[in-house]
C-alpha cells in the first residue's frame, strides 16, 4: 500500500514471516522479491532498486541488522531512500531467537559508521506496524534517507483484529524528481533545498553516486571546504524538519505525579499497569513514543517538567533511558526499570514498579 | 586516432574530475578504454548504461566516464547490480571490480550471482594484489610470493577467477591481458550481448606494488611479461598441463545458454498477474 515495490532479504527469526509475504504478494502487483546470499547483499539490493526508481525494503532481526550496518551507512551518505525493519529479538550475538527484546535501540541510532542522522520508528500494535510502515516509506522519499521501523518480537508477531483506513484516506509520498533537463541537474544541488531531486538510473540523467564524500555534482572530494556543507547538509535535513517527527500517544498525562515513558510492546503492559494503578488512586500516566530517533526531547522535557518522577521500562539494559536522563537534567528523577531474560516486561512487573517509586 | 579522440570526448566526463587517481602506467587505463570502444561499437544508449564498481583502484573507474554510475562498497558491486537489473530489466549493466573486491571480500557475492544467473556483465581486473591500500596479498597473489603483509612469504594457494565463475553458473567467462586490447575490447562486447551473468577476468599490471614485489619494475616489462605468458585458449588445448601450468590463457573459455534470472522474474510476474486478475 505504501507503494513498496521491491524486497530483498535473507530469512531470520522472527522476521521471516515479513520475507515470505513479500515473495508471495509482489509478483502480483508487478513488483520484484528475491531472496538473498546474506543480509548485507540484501541491503545492497535494495539500494540499488531504489537508485532505479523503486521503492525498496527489507527486513531482519539482530544479526542481520548488525551485518546491514555497512549499507545503512551507505544510504545515508549517498541520499537513497530505503526502509528496514529490525524485530529485536535477545542479544547479545546469536542471543535468544524468537524471544523479545529491546536491545537494538542504540544500535538502531548509532550502528552504522561515521556520524550520520537517522529516522527510527517503533510500533507497539499491529495497526501502528501498519501506519508506521506507510509513514516509513513516505518519510525516507521525502527525506532521502533510510528509515528504519524498530519493532520487537511481540509486536511482529501479535494477531489482532485491524480497522485500516480507506485507501484514498492514507497520504502516500513519492520522492521528488528534477524539474530541469538533464544538462541541468547538478545532482547534490543544496542552493533551494536540502533535499535535493532524485532521477532514477536509465531516466536519462546521469550521475555519479558514490560512498565517498563528494561535491554537488556527486564527485569524490577531500576539499573541506565541500565536505564540511555536505555533512551540514545531511544533517539539515532531519534537524530542520524535527518539527515533522513527534509522534507519540500521551495516556492519563494531565495530572501524573509518576509517568512513564515507553515504546513497543512495552507500551502496552504500561498502559495496562496505569489503568490498574489508577483504579487504586495513583496519579500515573503514560508516553508511548512512536519516533526513537530523531530523539522527541522537547516533548520528552514537558513530560519531565510536569512530573515528580519517570519510570522508563524497556527490555533491555537500560537505552533509551540514557537518553531521557541526558534530556532531563535534574528536572526530576529517573527510575529505570529493565529486563533482558528473553521475557516480556509484563503490567504487574510495571505495576509494582510503579507502587513502589509512588511518592 | 581520431576515432579515439571523439570517443573520448563522448564518453569521458568533463567536468572536474581530471586527472584521474591511478599511477602512470597502470593496466586500468587500457580496460576501460575496451569497455568504452565496446560500448560505442555495440550501439548502446548511454542512458542504458549502468555502470558499478567496488572500492579500490577500480572503484574509481566509473567516475570518469558519462553513464548512469555507482562507486558501491568493498565487494557488494554484485549486490547493487542485482537491485538495478531486477528493478529495470531494460538497463545494461556493468560491474567492475578487482581482484580482491569480487574475490576476497565479495567472494559470496560473486559465486551466488553467477549461480542465479543475472544478466550483468562482471568484469574482474586481477592486477594480483591490493593496489590502493599498498601492495598486500590477495585471492591471487602467487603462493610464497613476499608482499607488503606476507614478509615471510605468502602461504595461500590462490583462486581461478574464471574457474571459480565457470563452476558457480556464469553463462560467459573470458580472459584477457592488457597486453591483448583488441582481444580485451572483443570478448566485452560479446559478454555485453549475453543475456546472463558473465565475467571478464581482466589481468592487468599494477607496476607500483606488484611489478616490484616480482622484480618487474617497469610497466613495459609487466606488459611484455603478459605477451610472453598469454596463449590463446585455441593453442592452449595443444598444451600439456605442466606447461599450462605457467601460462595465462585467453580468450573465451565458457559461453552457454541458460535462463536468466530477470527473465525468469518476468515471466512469474507475468504470471501471478494474470492469476491474480482471474481472482
Amino acid at each position: 500500500m505504501a507503494g513498496c515495490r521491491f524486497y530483498a532479504g535473507y530469512p531470520i527469526t522472527p522476521a521471516t514471516e515479513i520475507m515470505e509475504q513479500m515473495s508471495r504478494q509482489l509478483p502480483k502487483v508487478g513488483g520484484v522479491f528475491i531472496q538473498m546470499e546474506d543480509e548485507i547483499a540484501s541491503l545492497g539490493a535494495v539500494i540499488g532498486a531504489s537508485l532505479a526508481g523503486l521503492k525498496s525494503m527489507t527486513a531482519t532481526s539482530g544479526p542481520g541488522f548488525s551485518l546491514m550496518q555497512e549499507h545503512i551507512s551507505f544510504a545515508c551518505m549517498a541520499e537513497v531512500p530505503c526502509v528496514i525493519v529490525d524485530v529485536m529479538r535477545g542479544g547479545p550475538s546469536t542471543g535468544l531467537p524468537t524471544q523479545p527484546s529491546q536491545g537494538d535501540v542504540m544500535q538502531a541510532r548509532w550502528g552504522a559508521h561515521g556520524d550520520h542522522p537517522i529516522i527510527v520508528l517503533c510500533p507497539s500494535s499491529t495497526y501502528e506496524f501498519f501506519d508506521l510502515t506507510i509513514k516509513a516509506f513516505n518519510l525516507s522519499e521525502r527525506y532521502r534517507i533510510p528509515v528504519i521501523l524498530l519493532a520487537d518480537e511481540v509486536v511482529a508477531h501479535m494477531r489482532e483484529s485491524v480497522t485500516l483506513p480507506p485507501k484514498e484516506k492514507i497520504v502516500i509520498e513519492e520522492r521528488r524528481k528534477p524539474s530541469v533537463p538533464p544538462e541541468w541537474y547538478i545532482p547534490y544541488d543544496d542552493r533551494q533545498t536540502d533535499v535535493p531531486a532524485m532521477p532514477a538510473f536509465g531516466e536519462g540523467y546521469r550521475y555519479h553516486v558514490t560512498g565517498l564524500a563528494h561535491d554537488i555534482r556527486g564527485y569524490p572530494t577531500t576539499r573541506n571546504d565541500e565536505v564540511g556543507p555536505l555533512i551540514d547538509r545531511l544533517f539539515n535535513k532531519i534537524s530542520k524538519n524535527f518539527h515533522l517527527l513527534q509522534w507519540f500517544d500521551s495516556y492519563e498525562t494531565e495530572d501524573s505525579i509518576v509517568t512513564i515513558i515507553a515504546y513497543g510492546s512495552v507500551a502496552r503492559s504500561a498502559l495496562h499497569a496505569v489503568k490498574e494503578a489508577r483504579k487504586k488512586g495513583l496519579k500515573v500516566g503514560l508516553v508511548k513514543l512512536k519516533v526513537l530517533w530523531p530523539f522527541m526531547r522537547h516533548t520528552v522535557m514537558t513530560f519531565l517538567e510536569s512530573s515528580a518522577k519517570v519510570l522508563v521500562p524497556e527490555m533491555n539494559m537500560g537505552q533509551l533511558s540514557r537518553e531521557v536522563k541526558r534530556v532531563n537534567q535534574g528536572r526530576c528523577e529517573i527510575v529505570t526499570l529493565n529486563k533482558a531474560d528473553g521475557t516480556m516486561l509484563s503490567p504487574k512487573e510495571i505495576l509494582r514498579s510503579l507502587e513502589d517509586i509512588y511518592p | 586516432m581520431k576515432e579515439h579522440e571523439h570517443l573520448i570526448y563522448k564518453y569521458l566526463r568533463s567536468s572536474k574530475k581530471f586527472p584521474h587517481i591511478w599511477c602512470p602506467g597502470c593496466g586500468i587505463g587500457i580496460l576501460l578504454g575496451a569497455l568504452i570502444r565496446a560500448i560505442d561499437s555495440g550501439g548502446y544508449s548511454k542512458d542504458d548504461i549502468v555502470l558499478i564498481s567496488g572500492i579500490g583502484c577500480s572503484g574509481r573507474l566509473p567516475t570518469y566516464v558519462d553513464f548512469n554510475t555507482l562507486h558501491t562498497t568493498h565487494g557488494r558491486a554484485l549486490t547493487f547490480a542485482t537491485g538495478i537489473k531486477l528493478a529495470n530489466p531494460s538497463l545494461k549493466v556493468i560491474a567492475v571490480m578487482g581482484d580482491g573486491d569480487a574475490t576476497a571480500i565479495g567472494g559470496n557475492h560473486f559465486i551466488h550471482t553467477a549461480r542465479r544467473n543475472v544478466g550483468i556483465t562482471s568484469i574482474v581486473i586481477n592486477n594480483n594484489t591490493y593496489g590502493m591500500t599498498g601492495g598486500q596479498f590477495s585471492p591471487t597473489t602467487p603462493f610464497g610470493l613476499k608482499t607488503s603483509s606476507s614478509p615471510y612469504g605468502n602461504l595461500e594457494s590462490t583462486f581461478d577467477i574464471c574457474g571459480l565463475a565457470r563452476e558457480a553458473g556464469a553463462t560467459f567467462v573470458a580472459r584477457s591481458t592488457v597486453y591483448h586490447a583488441r582481444l580485451l575490447e572483443e570478448i566485452i562486447g560479446l559478454a555485453l550481448n549475453k543475456e546472463g551473468f558473465s565475467v571478464v577476468e581482466v589481468i592487468s599490471n599494477c607496476t607500483t606494488y606488484f611489478g616490484r614485489e616480482i622484480g618487474l619494475a617497469s610497466p613495459v616489462e609487466m606488459l611484455k611479461w603478459q605477451r610472453d605468458n598469454a596463449v590463446l585458449v585455441e593453442k592452449a588445448k595443444d598444451l600439456r598441463d605442466e606447461e599450462l601450468k605457467q601460462k595465462i590463457v585467453i580468450g573465451v573459455l565458457v559461453d552457454r545458454k541458460a535462463p536468466a534470472y530477470h527473465e525468469l522474474y518476468k515471466k512469474l510476474i507475468a504470471k501471478c498477474r494474470l492469476e491474480n486478475d482471474e481472482i
